[in-house]
């Protein structure tokens, strides 16, 4: 499978359907920048780092996902509007596992 | 008044670069920068990570490669205002420009590079009611002088290494160091974090985790925060200062309000001749600026800013002809008296 499926909802509330690629190291974040669902300038600031936050999303789905790893856990407990199914976008790689994914992107800080 | 030929808004590698290249024209360069250091995101985010993109480099230290600008611009003597925002820009009637920072310092030159990345950093605010009411008055960001916490009672809220290093420092100043943390893991370095455990020990540091401010006590001044711990009732710990150190994020900031057209929280300039902005004298080079196909990737942000001061070049000196030299022809001349120069080759006969 080239392409996976996602549900993501922009920071206004709207629901969007996507086509994400499996094969070229893509995260989540960059497809949200890809299908410009946030500003530039508002999300992966870092450029995908784990270190600023501002691609945080809410899982909404029951996926399986790649675990935390300490930089991003570390981020999200500095980060605001934190919930139990929050997670930086940007460390989480598209792969076929992640095909029906919905996600919220959190709010700009 | 600081006077300058390009007056470079950003030191992080695009500005940097910027002294270069404008060096080689014998243009001088002043730089002002938010930050208190030179080295824009390379400096303040990652300054231990890796960059594989550089040409030339297989891989480069973010931090090393500022280190590695600073000395290669070092001949051409760059001078700094750091620590100060980019607030306003002023046009004479000559066409040159006057920018001043939030610290008042004026700074005057016939072209204005903004090389600006995301913006300046600002501190990141938590989400409190009435927060901005007391900033300034007992809630502060930054900490300038830490001869105000002196014998004062003083809370501290975030989980990384300023936390950390300003709650060691301040044990020793304040009357009474609260450190407040929403995980029970601190993200510092690891002799910070055992740092405090032992100040901890000692009862000179009151760590509260997990645990969060959730409100500021106070009329005009802070008096308390209220702080919520997992398993617990709501509690107030009094304090004259409260000091959230959640790191700092870029926004483009005043920037944003000089008259230049602006898409997509970027600087739009002219991608096919200089990147110039909509008002002539001012580029945009770097990751501020934007164009059909823009790459925010520090290479691109070098070859803007080389086109860019050939441009600045033809503006401050219209008449003059000039064609562009190689280094390796050329050698550099630094302001500062030093020449590098390709040796010679060595002529000898053979007899």
């Amino acid at each position: 499978m080239q392409d996976v499926t996602v549900y993501i909802t922009d920071r206004e509330g709207v629901q969007h359907e996507v086509l994400a690629p499996t094969d070229m190291a893509m995260n989540l974040m960059e497809v949200v920048r890809s299908y410009e669902l946030a500003p530039e300038g508002t999300i992966g600031v870092c450029g995908g780092m784990a270190m600023c936050a501002s691609c945080q999303c809410y899982i909404t789905s029951d996926h399986q996902l790649n675990e935390m790893e300490y930089d991003e856990d570390a981020m999200l407990a500095e980060a605001f509007h934190v919930q139990e199914n929050s997670r930086l976008s940007c460390q989480i790689p598209i792969t076929e596992q992640l095909n029906g994914l919905k996600l919220t992107i959190a709010q700009e800080v | 008044m600081i006077t300058t030929d390009i007056l470079i808004i950003g030191a992080g590698p695009t500005g940097l670069f910027t002294v270069f290249e404008a060096g080689l024209l014998k243009l001088k360069c002043h730089l002002i920068d938010a930050l208190p250091i030179p080295g824009g995101q390379c400096a303040e985010i990652y300054p231990k990570k890796p960059i594989y993109d550089i040409p030339g480099f297989p891989d480069v230290l973010a931090g090393d490669l500022v280190d590695n600008l600073m000395k290669q611009i070092e001949p051409f003597e760059p001078s700094f205002t750091l620590g100060e925002r980019a607030e306003t820009i002023t046009k004479l009637e000559d066409g040159s420009f006057i920018v001043t920072t939030n610290k008042g310092t004026k700074h005057h030159a016939p072209i204005v590079a903004i090389a600006g990345g995301l913006g300046s950093f600002e501190p990141r605010k938590p989400q409190l009611e009435e927060l901005s009411k007391f900033e300034d008055n007992g809630v502060e960001y930054i900490i300038k002088d830490p001869e105000v916490y002196r014998d004062k009672r003083v809370v501290i809220a975030g989980g990384g290494d300023s936390a950390l290093d300003w709650s060691i420092f301040l044990a020793d100043v304040a009357s009474e160091v609260t450190l407040i943390h929403r995980r029970n893991e601190f993200r510092g370095a690891l002799d910070s974090v055992e740092k405090v455990q032992e100040l901890k020990n000692l009862g000179k540091i009151n760590l509260i985790t997990p645990a969060e401010v959730k409100g500021i006590l106070g009329e005009e001044q802070v008096t308390g925060v209220a702080v919520e711990k997992k398993g617990e009732d709501p509690f107030i710990v009094d304090t004259d200062h409260f000091i959230p150190l959640f790191g700092l994020s870029p926004k483009l900031g005043p920037i944003g309000d000089w008259g230049l057209e602006i898409e997509k929280n970027a600087i739009k300039v002219d991608n096919t001749l200089d990147y110039q902005t909509n008002i002539p004298g001012i580029y945009a080079i770097g990751d501020v600026n934007t164009y059909p196909g823009k790459l925010k990737l520090i290479l691109c942000g070098f070859h803007e800013a080389t086109l860019m001061c050939q441009s600045a070049y033809k503006r401050i000196f219209p008449d003059k002809k000039y064609v562009m030299k190689y280094t390796t022809v050329g050698g550099v001349e630094g302001f500062d008296g030093t020449k590098k120069q390709a040796p010679k080759a060595i002529v000898k006969a053979i007899v």
